[in-house]
């Protein structure tokens, strides 16, 4: 199958985007790493009359440390993001996860914009942008503005960003003092898209006890899925096995909301839930609380 | 513009100049352009693998790339990878001897992932092997030859 015709840009400056992409509307599509934008064009799902290609533009690919947050690029390559050192350092979690995003061969062309934008329930990154409180900046012609990771994924493949919008830089705060972090997951096979996935993290305080707690889904509703009142339950105590228990139970049985497909009954994917909650709780408290 | 546009690229080292349309895919440019056909073509949308080359060194998908964004890049197919018919790349040879494949569809696509994935772990355990070759599907051999070859190909090129 062949995608229908289009026409082609391939700007080498973000201002050039920005112009392109305000004069040419809504018939315009970004081209990323596209390797969820060129499936969809191969089945003729996707038909845009006008192709900007951002893969010229190097002003939008790098990885940058700050005093308190890391600043990526939206054309960082997830390639990049899995073996970048101000990552593993700054941003375990996130390091830990991005192996888990398709094969290398996608991940080299894969880029860390296309797939916020994209927005896929099933996806790693919306999931772990959430977790670690990331920012968006977003820009059109005129202006620029910020938006919180939390406010940015409004719903199933849909972002806050509007048409005019480019994605330019993502901010992810540096993990805070004594918080440990993991990320598990679910696939029939290595690379595929996960039937159930979690990431958590979990801030101690002086005393030992659960500061904050983070515990954040995919493919457990329209989009990436916090679970908030769960983690209540272990906000202000020693962390222990019954309120891991307790908290994996109600995360599970009632605050995610999957919709099963074809690889796992809801069901299934609630018992996942259940399970790689009580381990990622597990082994983030570990880890916290190796690094106090 | 979706007129043809011109680029020009190096594929297997050698430099070609053509005008494409721009919904043209890579995998499209290479085989039916330059007549290159040994880059397979399954699936095309990201799955089966069968389309892996190198661009600029890096193993990638060309049914997942039009051709007018390798302008000016550098491409590596399955026919840049042995110099003559008497002399193939020592993973080539390994897939040969340890019997690798069975119909040859998926392995121009193997060989492309592994090139770069036995650069980066030049001694790898099964275990990683099998990782490495989750992106490429095969559905005649049950991958055992397959695993065996690249083992024996990290060996050969030590
Ligand atoms: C076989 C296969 C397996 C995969 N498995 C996984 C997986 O397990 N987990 C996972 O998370 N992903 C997976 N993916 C998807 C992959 O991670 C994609 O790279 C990602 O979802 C999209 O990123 P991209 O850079 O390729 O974006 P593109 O496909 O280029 O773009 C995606 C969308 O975002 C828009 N866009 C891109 N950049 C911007 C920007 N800067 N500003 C505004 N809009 C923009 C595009 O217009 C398009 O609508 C898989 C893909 C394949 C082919
Ligand atoms: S044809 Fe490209 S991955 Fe299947
Ligand atoms: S040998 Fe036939 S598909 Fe792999």
């Amino acid at each position: 199958m062949k995608p229908a015709p289009f026409e082609y840009h391939a700007p080498v400056s973000l201002e050039q985007a920005l112009e392109l992409k305000a004069q040419s509307g809504e018939d315009a599509k970004l081209l990323a790493g596209g390797q969820s934008l060129v499936p969809a064009m191969n089945f003729r799902v996707v038909q845009p009359g006008v192709l900007i290609d951002l893969n010229r533009v190097s002003e939008l690919s790098y990885i940058r440390e700050e005093k308190k947050a890391i600043r990526v690029g939206a054309m960082a390559r997830e390639r990049h993001l899995e073996f970048d050192p101000v990552i593993e350092k700054r941003a375990p979690l996130l390091h830990e996860a991005v192996p888990f995003i398709a094969h290398p061969q996608i991940r080299n062309r894969g880029t860390i914009g296309g797939s916020l934008v994209h927005a896929d329930p099933a996806a790693e990154l919306p999931v772990l942008m959430l977790a670690l409180n990331a920012r968006m900046k977003a820009k059109n012609i005129s202006r620029e503005r910020w938006i919180e990771a939390k406010d940015f994924f409004v719903g199933m493949f849909t972002t806050a960003l509007e048409p005019d919008e480019i994605l330019v830089e993502i901010e992810i705060p540096f993990m805070p003092p004594r918080a440990g972090w993991s990320f598990m997951e679910v696939a029939p096979r290595a690379g595929d898209y996960a039937l159930m996935g979690v990431a958590a993290q979990v801030t101690l305080d002086e005393a030992g006890k659960c500061k904050e707690a983070r515990l954040v889904y995919l493919n457990a509703g329209e989009g990436p899925l916090e679970a908030r009142e769960a983690t209540q339950l272990l906000e202000g105590e020693p962390p222990n096995d019954i309120l891991i228990e307790e908290t994996a139970a109600l995360a599970s049985e009632k605050e995610i909301n999957p919709f099963g497909n074809v690889h796992a009954s809801a069901e299934f994917q609630r018992h996942l839930a259940k399970v790689l909650t009580k381990r990622t709780l597990q082994q983030a408290i570990q880890r916290a609380g190796e690094l106090q | 513009m979706t007129q043809p546009i011109s680029i020009t690229l190096t594929v297997n080292e050698q430099e070609y100049t053509r005008e494409v349309e721009p919904r043209m895919l890579l995998s499209d440019f290479l085989r039916h352009e330059l007549g290159l056909t040994g880059t397979h073509v399954g699936c095309e949308h990201g799955v089966c693998g069968a389309c892996t080359i190198l661009f600029d060194g890096e193993s990638m998908r060309s049914c997942l790339i039009f051709a007018v964004q390798a302008d000016g890049h550098a491409i590596t197919t399955v026919e840049g990878l042995a110099k003559d018919k008497d002399n193939l790349h020592p993973l080539q040879q390994s897939f040969w001897e340890a019997h690798g494949l069975q119909c040859g569809y998926c392995t121009p696509g193997i060989l492309m992932s592994m090139i770069p994935f036995l650069k980066q772990n030049p001694d790898p355990t099964e275990e990683e092997i099998r990782h490495a070759l989750s992106g490429n599907l095969c559905r005649c051999t049950g991958y055992q030859h397959i695993v065996d070859a690249v083992k024996l190909a990290s060996e050969k090129m030590k």
